[in-house]
């Protein structure tokens, strides 16, 4: 065991030093940046790693900050392991002054494992576009926030895309849709809500399996061609997707009846496929896009300096970045909400920081202020709806690009909200927690 | 010198049979415990126990378990990852519906449903060997995974299929701090590896290892071949089964199937062979190297680039961080292919010895 012990030793020294390093200043706000630059969903990681951070460098350099805090990072790699991000989190919770600002997991695995510690911590775990769905209770979940749109929400935005293109929600009836999805956790997360809707509108639902990582799918498209579905839903992450793709394309199914989530949706998953991708239709809560007045002014002051995260340029304004932009306003903003109450030109506490997210109110005017008028849409969050948005665009590849073919389509909160409740209810009845009550939160 | 045995006299039988006969050596695992017990708890800070310590002897169970059945019986198994979720679902379910039961209870009772499916994926070991057994413990790995994502009772019918581990209350006091986290699996770990060290001292572990050396041989000298190896199954998956609860409740919290991926089992497997197969102590110094070296060289480097102030970019360092990592095990198994454990012991040998080399 002797060996063991050097090691720790060794790690502990390292660990000292560099904190020392990295010694608490004020003014200052710090936020985790703990993605993944390697594996298979490196596309995904680095595109909105470089998104966010070079949003918060713009910040720095053209305001000076929030109201003067300057915002820091530090990098941390989670090779998208559950393990890995624990460890970023914890080496990271209490860098800076405040400690952590809030956190982002970028993984629906990792985003699970830090539920209970980001709650004891006080520490906001913010999961935009993916995470636990129930958490969009934030009188169960208090520091957890699946903000922008929860898997459900965009489901049922997709179920009335599908319903709009048939020419009306009653046409949907005696349909049939595959639900092709990876298989995992993030995979799993629509069924329930599937079946639900399956049941209002009439349609016939099949969930079929790919395991990760999801290159092999002659099986599930072999199946998908037996049942000659009128629209196949994508659930697909990473190399899952562009292999779904060109088997569509083997099995002679038409891509523009293939629907996918956002995490399907981006440059990265359709330009592998070539001209199998061509016509495949997926959502999206950002739009792609340079020319965009917020991607303008990364431009103007971050890489006309060359300081800019990404190294291939050509990925600046690609649906990953634009989508890390979202993430940094998200967070930006929340800090500012956060000082109008708090002390402004003041770092925030993550609890501090919470507060900012349960009262962020990003109308259109205030989208317009950022320079992002549709590049996300507005958001409201509150106490209880720690979701706060809930809609979602349809765009298309024409083989070159995405192009936006719907306006935003809102979500069936109908059908969603009492599962999240029922949902998050047993989730408290298990952990023995008793719900805030939102009426008396200030 | 200072490592030597003369003048340890021994003048019974127990002194004969004790685990560590060298005074040096009781002395040397006294003072680890002392410091695992008590020093630790005292200086370590959160980030120590839950991000680093916890899952370090989490997964040094999990190896030792793995070394049992691979190490000491010689039967190879790619099914570690399953044998660990089903500790982690079943101990979720027996405190989820028998929570009068109490928490070390159902880890035992998890532990033994382990077991059980552990016997069952190690029937056809009574029949095809190495490689080939390795392949048919690969499908107890898919299937396992098959099942826990597909029947709703394992997971309470979760929508996304994630388990959530309850609050640990043993004699009404609560784990919830990483300390106390860190201590409970401190003491399961030490308890386990205690019997793990008695147990390949005693009549089975030689029989296991008569087995691994030579099972026709073994089977004629009158080791009955299906009891020793299936009780090696069981065995090892008990131990493996433990260590997926402990994952569930001790370290991760929320947990879903997918994390017991073959990955894992891979990653236990190597640990082991880098560690020292055979080698109680080869597991948790493999679990060391596999788990805390990326850790460290991820720290190293960010110091690195910090003190030099170059700003590389981060893919680079991410890639460079698996690029070197990889090469140390390659590193490693070349310079002692009997892994980290066979090190130590040669160093032993070396120090007793020492100043006066023959």
């Amino acid at each position: 065991m002797k060996h063991s012990t050097i090691t720790l030793a060794v790690a502990a020294f390292a660990t000292a030093g560099f904190s020392g390093l990295a010694a608490a200043q004020a003014k200052e706000q710090f936020v985790p940046a703990s993605f993944y630059w390697v594996g298979p969903y490196a596309p995904g990681g680095s595109g909105i790693a470089g998104g966010m951070l070079d949003y918060f460098k713009m910040l720095n350099t053209r305001d000076g900050g929030i109201n003067g805090v300057k915002l820091t990072w530090e990098k941390c790699e989670t090779e998208y392991n559950n393990a890995r991000g624990v460890e970023c989190y914890e080496r990271l919770k209490k860098k800076g002054p405040t400690g952590a600002t809030l956190i982002h997991p970028l993984s629906t695995g990792i985003t699970y494992s830090l539920i209970e510690k980001g709650t004891a911590d006080k520490i906001p775990i913010v999961s935009v576009g993916y995470g636990r769905t129930d958490a969009a209770d934030g009188r169960v979940f208090p520091y957890i926030f699946p903000i922008i749109t929860t898997y459900w929400s965009q489901n049922t935005a997709k179920i009335k895309f599908m319903g709009q293109k048939m020419g009306g929600m009653d046409k949907l009836k005696g349909a049939k849709i595959v639900n092709l999805y990876h298989g995992s956790a993030y995979g799993r997360e629509t069924i329930p809500v599937l079946d639900a809707q399956a049941k209002i509108y009439g349609f016939q639902v099949t969930h079929i399996e790919v395991s990760h990582p999801g290159n092999e799918q002659q099986a599930q498209w072999l199946q998908i061609r037996q049942i000659q579905p009128d629209w196949v839903i994508l659930r697909g992450w990473g190399v899952m997707n562009p292999t779904s793709l060109k088997a569509a394309q083997r099995a002679g199914y038409p891509r523009e009846k293939i629907v996918g989530v956002w995490w399907s949706g981006a440059e990265e998953d359709v330009i592998p496929a070539g001209d199998a991708a061509k016509g495949y239709i997926a959502a999206g809560f950002n739009v792609s896009g340079a020319n965009y007045p917020v991607v303008q002014e990364i431009q103007k002051h971050v890489y006309a300096k060359g300081q800019g995260e990404m190294e291939d340029k050509s990925r600046v304004g690609s649906i990953y970045y634009n989508r890390g932009v979202v993430f940094a306003m998200i967070t930006t903003e929340a800090v500012r909400k956060a000082q109008e109450r708090y002390g402004k030109g003041q770092p925030m506490t993550g609890e501090q920081v919470r507060w900012g997210l349960e009262n962020l109110d990003m109308n259109e005017a205030y989208l317009k202020r950022l320079g992002a008028t549709g590049f996300m849409q507005p958001l409201k969050v509150s106490c209880a709806d720690h979701e706060g948005g809930g809609q979602v665009k349809f765009q298309q590849w024409d083989g070159k690009q995405w192009k936006v073919i719907t306006d935003w389509i809102s979500s069936d909160q109908k059908i969603v909200r009492p599962m999240i409740e029922a949902s998050a209810a047993q989730y408290a009845k298990e952990k023995g927690i008793t719900p805030r009550d939102c009426s008396k939160e200030k | 010198m200072i490592y030597r045995e003369a003048g340890q006299f021994k003048s019974t039988y127990a002194e004969d049979q004790q685990i560590f006969p060298i005074r040096q050596d009781r002395l040397a695992i006294g003072a680890l415990l002392l410091v695992a017990f008590i020093v630790i708890p005292l200086a370590a800070n959160q980030y120590w126990f839950s991000a680093i310590l916890t899952p370090l002897l989490i997964f040094a169970l999990a190896a030792l378990g793995l070394n049992i059945l691979t190490g000491y019986a010689g039967q190879l198994s790619l099914g570690t990852a399953a044998f660990m979720a089903v500790g982690a679902f079943m101990a979720y379910n027996f405190v989820l519906r028998m929570p009068w039961l109490g928490v070390i209870p159902s880890f035992i009772l998890a532990g033994l449903c382990a077991a059980a499916v552990g016997v069952v994926f190690g029937l056809p070991s009574l029949r095809i060997k190495g490689f080939y057994l390795a392949v048919a413990t690969l499908a107890c790995q898919f299937f396992v995974l098959w099942a826990l994502q597909r029947v709703g009772w394992f997971m309470n019918y979760s929508p996304s299929g994630v388990i959530t581990a309850q609050k640990m209350v043993i004699f009404g006091y609560a784990f919830e701090s990483p300390e106390s986290k860190y201590l409970l699996t401190l003491v399961v770990v030490t308890v386990m590896a205690l019997l793990a060290k008695n147990l390949v001292r005693s009549e089975t572990g030689r029989a296991f290892m008569a087995v691994r050396d030579m099972d026709v041989a073994a089977s004629v000298i009158g080791i009955p071949m299906m009891k020793t190896k299936l009780l090696a199954f069981a065995i090892s998956s008990f131990y493996c089964g433990v260590a997926g609860a402990m994952y569930a409740f001790c370290y991760l919290g929320t947990v879903e199937p997918e994390a017991f991926n073959l990955d894992l089992s891979f990653r236990v497997l190597f640990m082991i062979i880098i560690g020292g197969v055979g080698s109680i102590l080869g597991s948790f110094i493999g679990a060391a190297f596999i788990t805390l070296l990326p850790i460290l060289l991820s720290v190293l480097f960010g110091g690195v680039s910090h003190l030099l102030g170059v700003e590389i970019p981060h893919a680079v360092l991410s890639n460079l961080e698996l690029i070197i990592f990889g090469a140390l095990i390659v590193f490693f198994l070349v310079v002692e292919p009997h892994g980290l454990a066979r090190l130590w012991q040669i160093s032993k040998e070396k120090l007793r010895l020492w100043p006066f080399p023959h």
